[in-house]
């Protein structure tokens, strides 16, 4: 598939990584040539240094037989020009853009075929904010994912002692809680991911992946660990766009404090937030951590624009007494380093937020993608469509399809109701089915599974 | 300073002040009370003096300055009383003029003080004047409080203007100020049209509905008995000034917005009158409680009527009553007198601190409040959701330190020269309230009177100097206003 991405930035760049990687022809345009050959010297594409919005340097970046624009650019309008120009003078089908201003998604005209003429908007820190608020609402969990219309969701959860379930098989958990269907799709020991079958036992400090409907996910993780207090108190270091969203998001159900070091930027957060308390000051200052009384607080969030800055504040916050501590990380290796360590959840935004835009590019009818473990696994959603004769899933007993080793089928959810995928469940046309994958070179061969054959056509 | 421009500007309002008096004299040429020849002098002299202005200053710059506006503000409403007295003392023999001039300056002002009694058997057309005073001082000061006095910076009113919070942040109704001041009258037109006929519908005659009309949607409370609205006992007529009262104690531009917009969502939106509403609300249940506790009515049904009634026609500034409410236990006079400082909204036709002014030093206490806790939080105050600048907070607080100044001056003066503590503070606080009646010897049931020539005088000043938003008044008072 031919790809055009707009932007080189943090989303553009790690687009870029995830898609070169499966097979695509991928042409990077950005303004800033030094942003360009960083990118180049790493991946295998091409880059067109220009503005993203003008008519020539699309077509030199190819635009004229581009299968899909993924406009990415800091800048709404030269995303949304870039998609018009891109529907109505070189026909490219497909057209993802990135908005942030919700003021253009209000009406879906501005959007729409008499509009820009964008199939897909994305905001990343609108994505990563729901991602910390779910942390927030699941204390216990690493990661919280919904499938199916939040139907379903898959949560990680590392098992710690006391849970009733550690140290036991993972089989006995439909004794343990005999109403609830629940399945554990995978367990990662010491970076290593595990397939577990019914005789696997659970370590502590495994990170254990289960799939259930999310009305039942709290019991479930009541199984892995001792459940906490429920958050009340959130402090968030950095005022950015991230931040202003995630204190707006919780203001009304948490006490939240909000600390941004630029005076300017306060001006701005405080009239755009009614509850949440707006600190100036540095969020590795001590004095100031201490004096808003960070031992109380029950989550400590850094999503500066600053990795070490947020790394040095978890530590200071953890160290200083806060509950929990989640930093935003955006070089993976720090991540690597970190994860597990004193810091207790790290996020790697690039990660967190491409999962909907990768969904998009994939074949077959991929409705969610999720990245997992800083992109070594992905969970993915995809509808069946066809008949036994021409696709490899319809009609079929799970116990009976060919998967590639490292997938597991984790949850069928057929129209309104959600199955656990056992041996014996039968997949039908028109099921969703979650799909889990632990080796991602493996996911071409899932998706083809998903496929609809020639005959079906 | 440009006095001869300043002085052109005057001569204009004069004359067309000289054609209001066509009103009064019309209904008397109408009823054929007898008092036309007052009016027709009264007009007469007025708009000699408007033309002899005109001419002498004809050759001036018609351009005025920012800083003109406080003289002219100031001269408008200081000389125009002066005028409106005119038929007043011709028809009243015995009227002096310091009397005369407190009850024109209550008129315009739209305060409802009166020195007046016996007014059921004035002459019908002299009830419409006075009434009529008022309603023109509620239009007056409808376009001064939106239009002009943002223009000045009085005192924290750069809130009012397009710009900031309230309702009014997308109004800057329209460009210009002529403009705005035509939508925001056609309401206040439109809310007297409708006041009357409900008047009418509920009672009165049409005679006292339109002088009624008039002082209600203008919070005067001039009234044509005696016994102000306890004249008529009746619960409909209570009931609709009570709901024209609180009308007209509104943002005029919210009103606007609401009618321009059909919706009426601004009410919801605008900060000043959900506070008003329900301050005043909480007040009338609270008041009427108290009362019925005390004993001082049989029931809480008998109780809630007079409570409702009084305590609207005072927070409001408008100043009627249907009982002598200064026989009621203290507390609850006081604490109408106390609501009257600050109940109605900012773009009315009430007076006082303003709600608006209220709301921002309420908010800005809790700032300092939770400042002390968290030394480093960044709070502004807030107003619909949108932050006040530092510099509005403290004009607001200057503005109501000078407003408490004033009131205690005001009462040391009226005790000094002989009044009781009582009397004294109440006038003073509904003179700058521009309430109209206080307490104890100048309460419902008397009239003001009593004071001494100097005392009158000093409500006079105070009455101004509230419906101008004491700085307005007082810069033209400072010595560096004057100076080149």
């Amino acid at each position: 598939m031919k790809i055009i991405i707009l932007g080189a930035g943090q989303v553009g760049g790690s687009v870029a990584e995830s898609l070169v990687s499966e097979q695509n022809d991928i042409t990077v345009v950005d303004v800033e040539p030094l942003r360009l050959r960083a990118l180049q010297d790493r991946l295998d594409l091409r880059t067109v240094a220009g503005s993203a919005s003008h008519p020539s340097v699309l077509m030199e970046a190819g635009i004229e037989d581009a299968d899909l624009l993924i406009a990415v650019t800091q800048s709404d309008e030269t995303n949304l020009v870039a998609c018009k120009l891109a529907a109505r003078m070189f026909n490219v089908p497909r057209r993802i853009a990135r908005i942030r201003a919700t003021d253009f998604l209000d009406d879906p005209k501005v959007l729409g075929p008499d509009g820009f003429e964008v199939d897909l908007s994305i905001c990343p820190e609108q994505v990563l904010t729901e991602y910390i608020a779910k942390l927030v609402e699941f204390p216990e969990a690493l990661q919280v994912l919904d499938f199916a219309g939040g139907q379903v969701s898959l949560v990680a959860v590392r098992a710690y002692q006391g849970g009733p379930m550690v140290g036991r098989p993972v089989k006995e958990i439909r004794g343990h809680i005999p109403n609830i269907d629940t399945r554990i799709v995978a367990i990662f020991r010491r970076d290593g991911a595990i397939m577990p079958d019914g005789d696997t036992v659970i370590e502590v400090g495994d990170e254990v992946f289960c799939l259930a409907a999310s009305d039942n996910i709290r019991q479930v993780m009541k199984e892995l660990r001792r459940m906490d207090q429920p958050v009340k108190r959130v402090m968030i270091a950095g005022g950015g766009n991230i931040g202003l969203r995630l204190a707006r998001a919780l203001e009304a159900g948490y006490s939240v404090r909000l600390i941004e070091h630029n005076k300017r930027r306060c001006e701005v957060l405080a009239a755009k937030l009614n509850r949440a308390l707006v600190l100036n000051g540095d969020a590795t200052d001590e004095e100031l951590l201490g004096q808003e009384n960070i031992a109380d607080m029950d989550l400590f969030v850094a999503v500066t624009n600053d990795d070490e800055n947020n790394i040095m504040s978890c530590l200071l916050a953890k160290k200083m007494g806060a509950r929990r501590v989640v930093a935003l990380i955006n070089r993976r290796s720090y991540v690597d380093l970190l994860q597990s360590g004193q810091i207790d959840i790290a996020i790697s935004p690039a990660q967190a937020t491409i999962g909907k835009l990768l969904a998009h590019v994939r074949r077959g009818d991929v409705v969610a993608v999720h990245s997992l473990r800083r992109g070594a696994a992905e969970a993915l959603e995809a509808v069946v469509h066809g008949d036994r004769e021409s696709c490899r899933l319809t009609g079929r007993r799970v116990g009976e399809i060919e998967l590639p080793a490292g997938a597991t089928i984790g949850a069928v959810v057929r129209g309104g109701e959600v199955l656990m995928a056992h041996h014996d469940t039968r997949i039908e046309a028109e099921d969703h089915v979650i799909v889990f994958v632990t080796d991602k070179k493996t996911l071409p061969r899932v998706e083809k599974l998903f496929q609809v054959g020639a005959r079906f056509l | 300073m440009r006095l001869p421009a300043v002085l052109h500007t005057l001569s204009l309002v004069l004359l067309l002040f000289a054609a209001s008096m066509l009103v009064p004299l019309a209904f008397s040429l109408g009823l054929a009370d007898g008092a036309h020849a007052a009016y027709a002098k009264s007009l007469g002299v007025t708009l000699l003096a408007g033309a002899v202005l005109w001419l002498a200053t004809l050759r001036a710059g018609r351009e005025l300055q920012v800083r003109d506006g406080f003289l002219l503000v100031a001269l408008v409403w200081t000389v125009l009383p002066a005028f409106a007295t005119l038929p007043l003392l011709l028809q009243l023999r015995e009227l002096s003029f310091t009397d005369a001039y407190f009850e024109a300056v209550s008129g315009l002002t739209a305060s409802g003080a009166t020195v007046l009694s016996g007014l059921d058997r004035l002459p019908p057309s002299l009830n419409i004047w006075r009434g009529f005073m008022i309603w023109l001082g509620g239009m007056g000061v409808i376009v001064l409080a939106v239009a002009i006095l943002p223009l000045l910076g009085v005192g924290g009113s750069q809130l009012f203007k397009a710009e900031t919070p309230t309702p009014m942040k997308d109004t800057k109704l329209t460009p210009r100020i002529a403009e705005t001041a035509k939508g925001l009258w056609l309401v206040y037109f439109g809310l007297t049209a409708a006041c009357l006929l409900a008047y009418r519908w509920a009672g009165m005659s049409w005679l006292d509905a339109a002088m009624h009309g008039f002082t209600t949607l203008g919070l005067g409370g001039f009234s044509t008995h005696d016994a102000s609205f306890a004249h008529w006992n009746s619960r409909k007529v209570e009931a609709v000034a009570i709901v024209f009262m609180l009308l007209a104690a509104i943002n005029f531009a919210t009103h606007f917005l609401a009618w321009h917009r059909r919706s009426l969502r601004v009410y919801r939106v605008d900060p000043e009158a959900k506070m008003f509403l329900g301050v005043v609300a909480a007040s009338v249940l609270g008041v009427a409680a108290y009362l019925a506790w005390q004993g001082y009515y049989p029931d809480y049904g008998t109780a809630l009527r007079y409570a409702a009634f009084n305590v609207v026609s005072i927070a409001t500034t408008t100043g009627y009553a249907n009982t002598d409410f200064n026989l009621w236990p203290i507390f609850a006079p006081l604490w109408m007198l106390f609501l009257s400082s600050f109940a109605s909204c900012s773009g009315s036709t009430g007076s006082g601190v303003k709600m608006i002014r209220a709301l921002i030093l309420f908010k800005q206490v809790f700032r300092e409040l939770l400042r002390i806790i968290h030394p480093r939080l960044y709070n502004p105050v807030k107003l619909a959701g949108q932050p006040v600048e530092n510099n509005v907070v403290f004009a607001v607080l200057a503005y109501v330190f000078v407003y408490v100044s004033c009131i205690s001056l005001f009462t040391l003066l009226l005790t000094v020269s002989g009044a009781d503590v009582v009397t004294a503070f109440s006038a003073a606080v509904a003179s700058v309230n521009n309430t109209g009646p206080g307490l104890a010897q100048v309460g419902p049931a008397s009239t003001y009177a009593v004071l001494s020539d100097f005392q009158t005088w000093v409500c006079s000043f105070a009455m101004l100097l509230g419906r101008l938003e004491l700085f307005t008044l007082l810069v033209v008072l400072t010595p560096a206003f004057w100076r080149k």
